[in-house]
């Protein structure tokens, strides 16, 4: 069914977008945040379990002190205050993936509230902006199961015969951070929500709490939109979108919402209070459940658990130790690695700050990490319609092939190729310029003979350059090139045909 | 005086997934009413400034290391599972959508 | 040998002791007795074990024996067995909670107590039959059928936990354990002639007790005497850290205290009878009982006054409250996905998930259960929360208020455990409202997480059953209640000529029928 929508900035002229962001992100604790079971990714099914994360009858929960600290070291550099005392809460539904059929939450009584962080973005004329916007909360929560859905052609819920259940993610420690209505952004709405979720996953980055990956489902985000008439101050009727995987999919799912809610209330209608869900592919929402209170989830004080009171003392300790503030952070390493503002600046929109940082430290230069990240990564990363993060290559590989042309073994444009093996997974650089056969012939005896070669098959240049012109050079070093299918170093090539030639 | 009607036990019994059936619900509504009736009476008892008690014996900050514990093996975790499937619980179409 | 199992615990942790007896004997003993009188839920038998472990249990007892033999007994009652509350978590042996909803549910894993109990070398003879999740005081709510008192086989013997009172009073175990939430412990030992003790909240782990209503559960003794209690709960006693509200000190000197007490001097005991709990309402007999036993502790030297705890008449709408609110939200996990009954709804051929779990709390939960469901579901709503869960919180507040400023003035409290002795099974089972008020003694020290016990006070006059003397001390004081308790203990039973079950009817003849 598709949808009619307004176009964007005729939607804006008519209406004021509010926003709210809900993000989810999973810590990376040793063990789950109500019992001890470990958090490894990707173990067999069903083997990560205990009485108490299955949520079997007398089974009970017990605290885990490192999601405590996390949930505080979050809330902190989010410029939340922190509460001196808490408790955990049921949030009772149900749904098959909750073993208990309630989520042990926080509810009216969040460890960390009234934050607040300053994003920055580009606007369309290519200005940098900064937009202000407020915490309302961060609290600590458990993550649910994993559903395999069965039997329908899509693998998704819908028109599936069963489902099988996994788990292992069950009592996985959660911190949802929730954001005040962010309004006023206007027409840039769609870029601060991302440029607010890229920031924050860089915060949590730079904690070391979680490693936030989008596509990983390591971090989520629900987008919250609504719509009032321009200049009203009211809030419109929100709704909520979930399935949104990726920073390019929160700036794409806002903008989509704007222009749909748009088109429903210039037609006369209302909006409906859901849940919807992100399509990347087709770049749409599509409607889910209605949102509707009627899921009364009867919230009470957690009775097996006792209240939460961090010591003053105790967040004062972890306020100290906070790290380094990502802005200023980046302002710093902008010095470090000489680049121009205009350097700097794409670097951080690409999202690639953490992966130079990475990549430098495995010894590549400033200019060569950037380089390779932003042209030839980059480029790779929007045909597949990826994020940098996402190429499967890592900041040590990446450094480990500009070694290999710092040292001769192969040069720029044989690295291109061997980025093309390293990314079809054909193995690590050094495996691939094997396998591939791409190292540059530094054997002068080879390359005596396909100078020979090219010599004897270009007379007339050769004899240009016995007399003295140079610049011909390039003709027969192009030749050279050609037949050692550029495994060679140009200029030794260079060296030789002058000195056969002279 | 808290009257439950039948419609709103009903509602409270589909929070609750319970399907009870019409005879069930003729009886529980009188019931509940009378239950409600007799506890109707601390409405009136408490003071707005007294603090509620969710725990008997106060105690706070009761946390546990970091640390890997013990964990169930498979067979003893999908032990109960009324059906399984590929080491997961097998659970019948869940009409809905994805949480 | 029949004489063994009328010893107490301590009796017979002497007994083995001394070489005068093995484990493996003493369980068989046991095994024999519940062979003969328990029966099943159709016959007219006791009816109190739901499940018999005879292979676990004597191969724990020959382990026993061994420690025994080579000098090193795992704990002063090695050997001796035991029943536990089908409600508590044991690996391998199922646990119903009196529900067909967990029929044959085998569970992976111990509960703490239980876990404790092994270490401590008791057998465990098997599982106790009790109200549905802990739902009741006349263990009819069963769903695997009612188990009758021993003093008269068609009257109920308290609940939730009759399986155990009845286990112990009928000579088939000489220990259980229970759980007491609103008097699951205290009100069978009362109808029963047997002692109960709730200990202090968090005194005792809860990790592997099926929930109820978390904030008041707690795992308890039921035995034939105090001393046997203090030595039990000694054993499951102390800190765990599984359970995050269990209490992190160690456990007064329980069986001391009750050593101390037994020599029957109450001189400086400073008691206080709460005006609350007495008088109408409470039958005659059972109020009679009471006074007499309270004039006994007197002429021993205790100080008795009255106390006033007037919130105490809100405690019984305060505990139907919160219990059902909890008690709502912990049985939501029964929902046939996991474990459990799985039904679909009658002649829907591929029913969903959501359609699977209503018709299998349908079929699965009985008619308390559902009530109290219901009604927790109801205090927890949105727009109800306030006035009725929020409101019920406070109240609890002015309770434990109520408690702290009588014990500023004495030692230690009593009142009739129940109003009434064991009535007969059927008589109010109609009637929730009339059910419930056999826990209004018991109610309070739950919702303040004091500890309680009852001990055998006589027989009322008017039906020859047996009424409970129960006492109450502050919070962590568990030790008061086993002095005081062990002082009651021998100056009644010095009346009575020996302990109150030494009254009860036989319960074995010739006939395997006829069971008198």
């Amino acid at each position: 069914m598709s949808e009619t929508l307004v176009p964007f900035d005729e939607a804006l002229s008519k209406f004021d977008p509010a926003m709210g962001l809900e993000v989810h992100v999973e810590l990376n604790t040793a063990t789950k945040m109500f019992c001890g079971c470990p958090t490894e990714f990707g173990a067999e099914p069903n083997t990560q379990t205990c009485p108490t994360c299955l949520g079997l009858p007398g089974s009970m929960p017990v605290v885990n002190g490192k999601a405590v600290e996390s949930a505080i070291r979050i809330g902190l550099a989010l410029n939340c205050s922190i509460a001196p005392w808490c408790r955990f809460a049921r949030k009772n539904y149900f749904y098959p993936d909750m073993p208990k059929n309630f989520q042990t939450s926080q509810y009216d009584e969040p460890i960390c509230f009234d934050g607040w962080t300053d994003v920055q973005f580009e606007n369309a004329a290519g200005e940098t902006e900064t937009f202000h916007v407020e915490i309302e909360r961060a609290h600590m929560e458990e993550d649910t199961g994993k559903s395999l859905h069965v039997g329908g052609s899509t693998g998704r819920i819908q028109g599936a015969d069963h489902s099988l259940v996994d788990y292992n993610r069950a009592g996985i420690p959660l911190i949802e951070i929730v954001t005040r209505p962010i309004v006023g952004a206007r027409e840039n709405a769609p870029l601060v929500a991302r440029a607010y979720v890229a920031y924050l996953r860089e915060i949590i980055l730079s904690l070391g709490v979680s490693d936030a990956r989008m596509e990983q489902g390591s971090m989520r985000c629900d987008v919250n939109l609504s719509l009032a008439p321009r200049g009203s101050g009211a809030l419109g009727t929100r709704t909520e979108t979930k399935n949104v995987n990726s920073l390019r999919s929160v700036e794409r799912a806002a903008r989509y919402e704007v222009t749909r809610q748009a088109a429903v209330l210039s037609g006369g209608g209302s909006v409906l209070q859901e849940t919807r869900h992100w399509h990347e592919d087709t770049g749409v929402t599509t409607s889910g459940r209605e949102k509707s209170d009627a899921d009364d989830y009867r919230y009470f004080p957690e009775p097996d658990l006792v209240p939460v009171a961090p010591p003053p003392e105790w967040v004062e300790e972890l306020r100290a130790s906070l790290p380094e503030d990502p802005r200023q952070k980046r302002t710093r390493l902008q010095a470090e690695w000489g680049y121009t503002d205009l350097e700097m600046r794409d670097v951080v929109a690409a999202g690639a700050v953490t992966l130079i940082e990475e990549t430098i430290a495995a010894g590549t230069s400033a200019q060569a990490a950037r380089k390779w990240w932003l042209s030839e990564l980059a480029r790779r990363a929007n045909e597949q319609g990826v994020e940098l993060a996402e190429l499967p290559i890592t900041t040590g590989q990446v450094a480990r092939i500009q070694a290999l042309v710092d040292e001769g073994s192969i040069n720029d444009k044989l690295a291109r190729q061997v980025f093309d093996g390293v990314l079809a997974g054909e193995g690590s650089p050094d495996e691939v310029v094997a396998t591939r056969g791409l190292a540059i012939v530094s054997d002068d005896g080879a390359l005596g003979e396909a100078v020979d070669r090219a010599i004897a098959a270009n007379p007339g240049v050769a004899e240009k350059i016995r007399a003295g012109k140079v610049a011909a050079a390039g003709a027969l070093i192009g030749a050279v090139m050609k037949d050692m299918r550029g495994q060679a170093d140009a200029g030794r090539v260079r060296e030789l045909i002058l000195e056969k030639l002279s | 005086m808290p009257d439950i009607s039948r419609a709103e036990v009903r509602h409270l019994a589909d929070l609750a997934r319970i399907d009870l059936s019409d005879a069930e619900l003729d009886h529980l509504a009188p019931q509940l009413g009378v239950i409600l009736d007799s506890i109707a009476s601390i409405a009136q008892v408490a003071a707005e400034d007294i603090p509620p008690t969710s725990h008997a014996i106060a105690l706070t900050n009761v946390f546990r290391e970091d640390v890997v514990g013990e964990c169930l093996s498979a067979e003893q975790a999908l032990s109960g599972a009324p059906k399984q499937e590929q080491q997961r619980f097998l659970v019948p179409r869940i009409l809905g959508d994805e949480q | 040998m029949s004489q063994l199992i009328r010893r107490t615990a301590a009796e017979l942790a002497d007994a083995l002791a001394a070489g005068e007896t093995t484990s493996v004997e003493l369980t068989q003993a046991h095994l024999d007795r519940i062979g003969k009188i328990d029966g099943s839920a159709d016959g007219r038998g006791i009816h109190a074990f739901l499940h018999v472990d005879a292979e676990g249990a004597l191969a724990a007892a020959a382990a026993a024996d061994e420690r025994r033999a080579a000098g090193t007994p795992a704990s002063a009652l090695d050997g001796v067995p035991i029943a536990v509350k089908d409600v508590l978590a044991t690996q391998g042996l199922p646990t119903t909670c009196g529900s067909k909803i967990l029929e044959g549910w085998v569970p992976p894993y111990d509960a703490t107590v239980v876990a404790r109990l092994r270490q401590a070398g008791l057998p465990i003879l098997g599982k106790t039959n009790m109200d549905e999740f802990a739902m009741g005081s006349s263990t009819e709510h069963s769903a695997y059928g009612p188990t009758r008192n021993p003093w008269d086989l068609s009257r109920i013997p308290g609940g939730s936990g009759g399986g155990s009172a009845a286990a112990v009073a009928s000579f088939e175990a000489p220990l259980a354990l229970g759980t007491d939430t609103g008097g699951s412990i205290r009100q069978p030992g009362a109808v029963t002639g047997t002692v109960g003790v709730k200990p202090t909240y968090g005194g005792v782990s809860r990790y592997g007790l099926v929930a109820m209503a978390n904030s008041l559960d707690q795992v308890g003794p039921v035995t034939r005497s105090v001393l046997d209690s203090a030595l039990l709960h000694e054993i499951i006693g102390g800190h765990d850290p599984r359970d995050s509200t269990s209490i992190d000190q160690p456990l007064p000197p329980l069986v001391e205290s009750a050593r101390q007490g037994a020599a029957g001097d109450l001189s400086g005991v400073r008691i206080g009878v709460v005006k609350e709990l007495t008088g109408e309402g409470y039958q005659a007999g059972v109020q009679q009982r009471f006074d007499e036993a309270i004039a006994l502790l007197v002429d021993a030297g205790a100080e008795v006054v009255e106390v006033s705890c007037p919130h105490f008449v809100h405690a019984l709408a305060t505990y139907y409250l919160i219990m059902p609110s909890e008690a709502s939200s912990n049985l939501a996990r029964f929902d046939a996905m996991r474990y459990g009954l799985r039904v679909g709804p009658a002649g829907v051929a591929d029913p969903s998930a959501e359609q699977v779990m209503r018709a299998s709390r349908e079929a699965g939960f009985g008619d308390e259960v559902k009530r109290r469901i219901i009604l927790g579901t109801y205090a927890l709503s949105s727009g109800y929360y306030d006035a009725y869960y929020g409101q019920a919180q406070k109240v609890r507040t002015l309770i434990s208020r109520d408690f702290e400023a009588a014990f500023g003035k004495v030692d230690v409290l009593a009142s009739p455990t129940a109003p009434t002795t064991a009535f007969p099974i059927g008589d109010k089972i109609e009637d929730p409202l009339a059910m419930y008020l056999n826990d209004i003694a018991t109610i309070p020290a739950n919702l303040a997480g004091t500890p309680g016990i009852s001990i055998p006070a006589g027989l009322a006059p008017e039906d020859g059953l047996p009424v409970g003397l129960q006492l109450l001390a502050p919070a962590l004081a568990d030790d008061r209640l086993y002095r005081v308790g062990a002082a009651a203990e021998t100056l009644l039973e010095k009346q009575w000529g020996g302990p109150l079950l030494a009254q009860a009817p036989s319960l074995e003849s010739s006939t395997a029928e006829e069971i008198r």
